[in-house]
Order: C-alpha cells, then structure tokens, then sequence
C-alpha cells in the first residue's frame, strides 16, 4: 500500500446497513432504502476522520457467483487488488443468510473485518451472540456495531487500519472432509503464480466450474481434465452437482457457527409480522394500498401541494403578489369587486401586509432603471427568464411533499410488500411489480417518476418502465385534456366527465400495449426476471437517511431538471418573440405596424410550418397546432397558455369557451382534435423529463430509443384515431388509411403473437454452457 | 413431483431437490434454498401470486413459475 493510503471495500448483503454505514462515516448522501438492492453500482468516498482512508461501498448482493452483474462488479473488484481490507457488513439479525456471503469474502484472502450491524435490534429481540467464538470460528475480527446509532464505529475503523496491515487470512472454516480432499487437489494443481492466501478462493471457484474464474487461471489442459474428473467424481459420490455441493458446505458450516454462538431468544411474533398481517393481507392488502397510495397522491398533488404550487406559480413568481397570511385578501376582493371594470386600479397595498410577486417587482425595477416597458430585456428577464425559474419551483412544493410521503413509503418497508401485492399484474406485460411506484409517481409528474425507477435493480425491467412510465397522464397534461374536451363537447365539467379518465386509460393502454411488443424484441429478449425477493422487516426510517433521501430527489430535480426547463423557456421565448416582418429579422413586438398576431411571423411559426407535413396524415397540419406540440415538448403546462397567444384569445385557460372555439377551429375534424391530444399526451414528455430519462438510463443510445419509441408510438395511436374517425364517421378511404390498417394490424401481431425463441435464450446461460464445455 | 408452489398457505415443508438451470438456480441456492432447507408458506399475494415464504429466519417473495422449480416434500 503505498503512503499509508487505505483502501476499503464495504461488502454485504442487500439491505443489511451498508449504505447508512457508508454515508455515516463519509458523510455522502447516498440513497438508502428499506428495499433490496438499491444500489447498483459501487460508490467511492474518504473517510470522514481519516482522509488517507478510501471507502468504496460495493453492490448488495447475496453471493459472488458469476450471474448478475452487481455480484461480478464486487468480485472484479474484491479481486483487483486495489482493497486492502474488507469490512464485511453482516445483518445480525439474519446471521444465517448473510454469513453465506460472509465465507465467501473471507476465502477471497483479503483481510476481513466483519461488522455485525443492527446490533441494537439483536439485544432488543433479547438475542445474544458470542463475538469472540464467531471471531475464532471464521478467522477474523468481528465487531458490533449499530451504523443508525453511530456506535461502534470508531473501535471498527480502529480495527480496520490495523488487518489493513496485515497479509489477510487462510479461511478457518472447513467442509467436509471428503469435499475438501477433492479441494487440495484442485489446489495442487493451481499454478505456483497464484498466491498462498488465494489458492482455496481459485480452488473452490475450479470445483463449481465457474466459468470467469476458470478463465483467469487458464490451466493446462491435461490439468484442466484433471480437475474435472476429480469433480464429476466427487459430483456421482454426493449424487449432487458441484455448485449445490459448495453451497450445501457452505450453510453446513454456518449451521455449526450458529449451534454454537448465537443464543437466540424465545421466538415471538415480532412487530414487523403483526403489521404484515394486516398489510399484505389476503383481502385487505389491496383496498389498504389503494387507500394510502389516494392519500398520498391527494395530499401531494391534490390539495396541500396543489395549493402551493398554484401559489408559487400565480403569487410569488406571477403578478398577483400576495398578502402575508393572508391578512387584508378579502377587503382587497371586496374593493376590486366594488371597482368593477377599473379594478387595475385598486392599490393592493393599501389593504395590508402586501408582497407583490417577483414579475411585479422585476419589471417594475428594470422600467425604473431605464428599460423600454415592454421591451426587448423586460420581455426575456420577465417572460423567459422568472417565468422559467417561476414553471421550475412551482413544482418543487409538490415534489418535496410527494417525495417525503413517498421516500417514507420506501425507508419503512412498504414498497417492497406493493411489490409483492402487484407483481401479478405487471407480469403480464413484461414488467415486474417494482415498476408500479414509478407509474403511480408519473401520475403527478414524469420527472420523479422516472426517478423513481433507480430501485428496479434489473437493467430490462428499468429500461422498459423509463420507456413507458411517461404514457400516465401527469399534472400538466390535465389542462390540455381539459382544453380537448372543452373544444370537443363544448363542456369540460358535466356532461363529459367520462372523457377525462379515457386519456388516463389510453395511457394505461399505452403501457401494457408497449409492455407487450417491446417484450417480444431483440432489445428486451431474454427470460422474464425472476422476482426472488427479500421482504425486509419493517423499521422506522433514521431520519438523517429520510431527510437525505427527500433532498437528493428534490435537489436532483431542481439542478438537473431546471437547468433544461430554464433554458428551454429562454429558447422558446426567442423563438416566438423574434422572426421577419417586413424583410427585417428582429423582436417581432417592437417591429413598426406589426399586427397584434406578431408570432405569425415568427421562429416558431416558420420551424412549425417546417415540420407540419409530419401530422397531415393525423389530421392537424397548421404551423399553430405544430408550434403547439413544440412547446409541449419543453412543458406540458405551455400548452394551454401557448393556444391562446397563438390564437389572440387573451388570459385563455383551459375553461374559457371561447378559447374551446378557437381551438377547435384549428381541426378539420373532431377525429383530428383528439388525434392531437392523444399524440400530446403519449409523445415525448417534456424537456425535464427527457432530461431526468438521460440520467436514468446513462446510455445517449438508450435515451434515443425510449424518446423515439414514444414518439412514433404516440403519432400511430394520433394516425390509428384520425383515419378511422375519416373512415367510419365521414367515410373517406385514402393512402393513409391503408397504412393505418397496415400498422394496426402489425401492432396487433406484435402485441399477440406468442414470446419468440429467441427471447429465452439467456446471455449468461450461453456464456457458461460455452464455458463449461472448454473447461 | 410435489413443489414448492403446491405448498399450502400455513403449511411448513421441505427442499428436496433444485431444479432448473443457470442463474435462477443458483439465486435460490445462495438464498439458502438448498437440500434439506425447510420452510414454511407464510401468506399468498392478493392476487394469487407470488408466494412469501419464511427461510432461514428471514421472508423471501417467490412467483409460482419460480416456486415451480424447487421440489418439496
């Protein structure tokens, strides 16, 4: 180790309180979850008290076998050399299984140090476990430690520096004898090059023919043959094969160990089992999580959020301004209703505390300091730029709440068992029951939900719930529905309360439809994930993890997601304000004589006639409709606001019926007007979203493909309702309709044709049989 | 061939033998589903399926097509 640097691999099973050890003693914010397997690739920080100590927190995993690519990541880096110790973090209230992987990492030769964690839980459960004879029997230190409580975590770095010293172990435990006479053999038989301390890991790893290792040490092949004809032995001799023979010693062993150190209290029915009962119950376990996931999506969304987020919008960024508390609204409502057409007039500050919003105030100090009212710079600080950052923090309130109530949901316990409860469901098309929460977080907005999908620990299934959680209609496409339904019926709360939840069932068709054909691909070929889970207990969070949990979504949301809504206001600004009128470029709304429909001429109008032909064949080939779908793309919320400038109908919202006429008059055909909603609501979510799809799938390609996906999906389904409404409602038969028929039918292939050969056979799978065959 | 998606629910039993190939397996193996393991069938998803069994003093969720592999008494 060269100038007394210190490296450390932090090793365990999923869930057992390496990730809170971690941040703990680096001071990182990792994400920790009561919920298996959360994170996915190993982490390096310095140790707080030491910074000549490096921790590297490794993947949660079960064992080192070969097959997942978080037990490879740990291995590749448990045998690279660069750790000089390893602190193997063991559950204690679930010795057993989590001493499995422990054998494991001592045999690897690397000095080990085992820190018992949850050791408060062990003496509350009134469990005892002999340190000292756990210490003898596997070789190396053993430690209590609780890393919630911060206790023990000074005597185990102690520890730590000093086996960091030393050369490591030669595994204390033994096998049976018969097992471990084939063993020596395989280990005569290692070449000299591999080390004294890591012969027995190579030997034990020849036995079960695990195909990387078999690699590494590249035998001759007369030794090669050797090995295998001492392992084919052994195998008839146990009537068993060589993998089940090592994990068959490997529980053996752990089952001595326990005899002997751990004394285990009277069992009783523990706390998490009694929730359990009532949670995951037969009967009630779904009306329960139906209940909470309501609650949680009505007081985030819904009511406590909504409230802020309307008021950050509309008072604090917007004009209105706002009264502190309160105090003085109702007298300044009396005075502007009794002022009637002149209530522009009416002083808010003479009624009380008043705070005029942040537009006010901007605009007001740059026509102070000498800026055209109206101008070029009041336009982009005032519109694009407080107007950007104003449609970034309006959702920060009820993304805060969201995340807090759903982050909770996580911590405790909770979403592991909805999981459970849904997994059912989402099988069916190709998902698994961890793809439910983000779907269900979409509902209010796509951004954490696709965060959100950072817990689905299966590269396929995370993939393909990134592709299609954004299909669920979020916050901001329900004023667009409502706009659809008001130009549709010509009433957007009565007689057309049915329309509504349809767009939610199109996005959930859109799901299960895209689930089924995406599938049966290539890109997502392979057996359908096992859903072998752990159901860990029930616990209280640690509120520092909580706390860390909320902020790291909320901060990655505002840093990540703002940066691209921001700029992309600031470019649609641009876009809309400035075009040729008249031979001249320039901002259009200083231009002489312009019209009061300045945005005809501008960018955005000359962009939207460039790309109008793609949806003549769905109906709505206007620059405006077009220009519309643009603007959707950076916010959902534009829309409405966007129709009706580009309409002149002034203050439009998406109640105001003579926005609905308006609107309606850009379609042909009603067939026309829902295929621009549906294609709205299915396409590419906005710039944000795409942002956070970026992050999530780490891969430009991976974005390329989910971003296209939904958007050629959303223009078929937009193609499907326009040319059949033509076809059934007016009767016209045209080239479209013949390539809609086409398509329909082939999407109807895909969705029912049975799975294909070719999606059962597993890389892995391949990969060992080849390697087994040359071994 | 009795299974361990026959289990009833409440009803303890034990490994008899694994069944099936590559990483499945040997994901139950390491999760101590092994020859001689016994457990027991804790509780039944609303829906039917998957299945929480308790082993090796912890609880593990197994879908019936996975259940199907592990042969019990």
């Amino acid at each position: 180790m060269a100038d007394s640097q210190i490296h450390v691999a932090l090793a365990g099973n999923p869930n057992c309180g390496k990730t809170t050890l971690f941040n703990l003693i680096t001071g990182a914010n990792g994400y920790v979850g009561n919920w298996p397997g959360v994170t996915v690739e190993k982490k390096e920080a310095k140790l707080l008290s030491d910074k000549n100590v490096t921790i590297t927190d490794l993947p949660g995993i079960y064992s080192l076998s070969p097959y997942s690519p978080e037990e490879q990541c740990s291995r590749d880096y448990l045998m690279s050399g660069e750790p000089d110790v390893v602190v193997q973090v063991v559950d204690a209230t679930n010795l057993e299984r989590n001493l499995y992987l422990a054998l494991q990492v001592i045999e690897t030769g690397l000095p080990v140090v085992v820190a018992l964690n949850m050791a408060d839980l062990v003496e509350k459960n009134g469990d005892k476990i002999d340190t000292d004879k756990l210490s003898k029997k596997l070789g190396c230190p053993v430690m209590m430690i609780s890393a919630l409580k911060n206790k023990g975590i000074k005597e185990l770095f102690e520890q730590v520096k000093k086996s960091a010293a030393s050369k490591g172990q030669v595994p204390e435990h033994k096998f049976d004898s018969s097992i471990e006479d084939v063993l020596d053999h395989i280990e005569n038989n290692l070449p000299a090059s591999v080390p004294a301390n890591k012969r027995r890991y190579y030997a034990v790893k020849l036995f079960e023919r695990d195909a990387d290792a078999c690699k590494l040490i590249n035998l001759t092949k007369e030794k090669a043959a050797r090995v295998e004809e001492l392992v084919a032995q052994c195998e008839q001799d146990c009537d068993d094969d060589a993998e089940s023979i090592i994990t068959g010693e490997r529980y053996g062993v752990i089952a001595h160990i326990i005899d002997e150190c751990l004394t285990k209290a009277p069992a009783k029915m523990s706390t998490s089992e009694k929730i359990d009962r009532v949670v995951t119950n037969r009967i009630l376990g779904l009306p329960i999580f139906v209940v909470i996931m309501f609650c949680v999506y009505y007081i985030a969304v819904s009511t406590l959020g909504g409230t802020v987020t309307d008021f950050t919008n509309d008072q604090l960024f917007g004009t209105d301004g706002w009264y502190v508390l309160g105090q003085g609204r109702d007298a300044y409502d009396a005075a502007v209703e009794a002022a009637g057409d002149d209530a522009d007039s009416v002083d808010p500050a003479q009624y009380g505390p008043y705070v005029p919003g942040i537009t006010t105030v901007v605009h007001d100090a740059l026509v102070a300091g000498g800026t055209e009212d109206g101008g070029l710079v009041d336009s982009l600080v005032c519109d694009g730029i407080v107007g950007g950052l104003g449609a970034i923090f309006g959702f920060v309130p009820q993304m805060f709440l969201l995340f807090v109530m759903l982050s909770f949901l996580e911590d405790c316990g909770y979403m592991a068992r909805v999981a459970f409860i849904m997994d059912r469901v989402f099988r069916r098309f190709g998902l698994s029951g961890k793809s439910f929460i983000p779907m269900l977080v979409s509902s209010g907005c796509g951004v954490p939900g696709v965060m959100a999908t950072k817990t689905i620990e299966n590269e396929k299934d995370r993939r393909m719930t990134v592709m299609t959680t954004t299909f669920i209609p979020c916050g901001a496409k329900l004023p667009i529905i409502a706009l659809l339904m008001g130009s549709i019926i010509g009433d957007s709360s009565t007689t057309a309360a049915w329309i509504s939840p349809l767009f939610y069932f199109l996005g959930v068709f859109a799901v299960i439809a895209s689930g089924l054909m995406l599938k049966k691909t290539k890109l997502f070929a392979g057996r359908p994930t096992p859903f072998v889970m752990e159901l860990p207990a029930y616990h209280f969070p640690a509120i520092r993890s909580w706390a860390l949990h909320v902020w790291e979504r909320c901060w990655a949301f505002i840093k990540k997601a703002g940066t691209v809504i921001f700029a992309s206001t600031v470019v649609v600004w641009f876009l809309s304000n400035f075009g040729s009128y008249n031979g001249s470029f320039g901002f259009l709304p200083a231009m002489d004589g312009i019209p009061e429909e300045f945005m005809d001429y501008s960018v955005l109008a000359m962009l939207g006639n460039l790309v109008a032909w793609i949806f003549a064949p769905l109906g709505f080939s206007t620059w405006q409709a077009t220009a519309l779908t643009v603007s959707g793309l950076v916010a959902k919320e534009n829309v409405v606001a966007t129709a009706g400038s580009l309409l002149s109908v002034a203050d439009a919202a998406e109640t105001d019926p003579s926005l609905w006429t308006a609107f309606a008059g850009m379609f042909p055909t009603m067939g026309a007007c829902v295929a621009f909603g549906a294609f709205n609501l299915l396409c590419a979510p906005c710039f944000a979203a795409m942002g956070t799809i970026r992050n999530q799938m780490e891969s430009g390609k991976w974005t390329a493909i989910a971003i296209g996906y939904e958007c050629v999906f959303a223009w078929v389904i937009g193609l499907f309702i326009n040319q059949f409404y033509n076809l059934f409602v007016l009767g016209q038969f045209g080239i479209w309709t013949i390539v809609a028929i086409v398509l329909l039918v082939a999407m109807l292939f895909q969705i029912f044709r049975p799975i294909p050969a070719h999606a059962w056979t597993d890389e892995d799978e391949t990969n060992t049989a080849s390697a087994a065959v040359s071994a | 061939m009795k299974t361990l998606g026959d289990v009833k629910v409440g009803e303890s039993s034990t490994i008899v033998k694994l069944h099936g190939e590559g990483a499945l397996r040997r994901h139950l193996m390491d999760l101590g589903l092994i020859k001689g393991t016994s457990f027991k069938v804790v509780k039944v998803a609303p829906l039917g399926d998957p299945v929480e069994i308790n082993v090796r003093g912890y609880e593990l969720s197994i879908r019936k097509e996975e259940a199907a592999v592990v042969e019990v008494q």
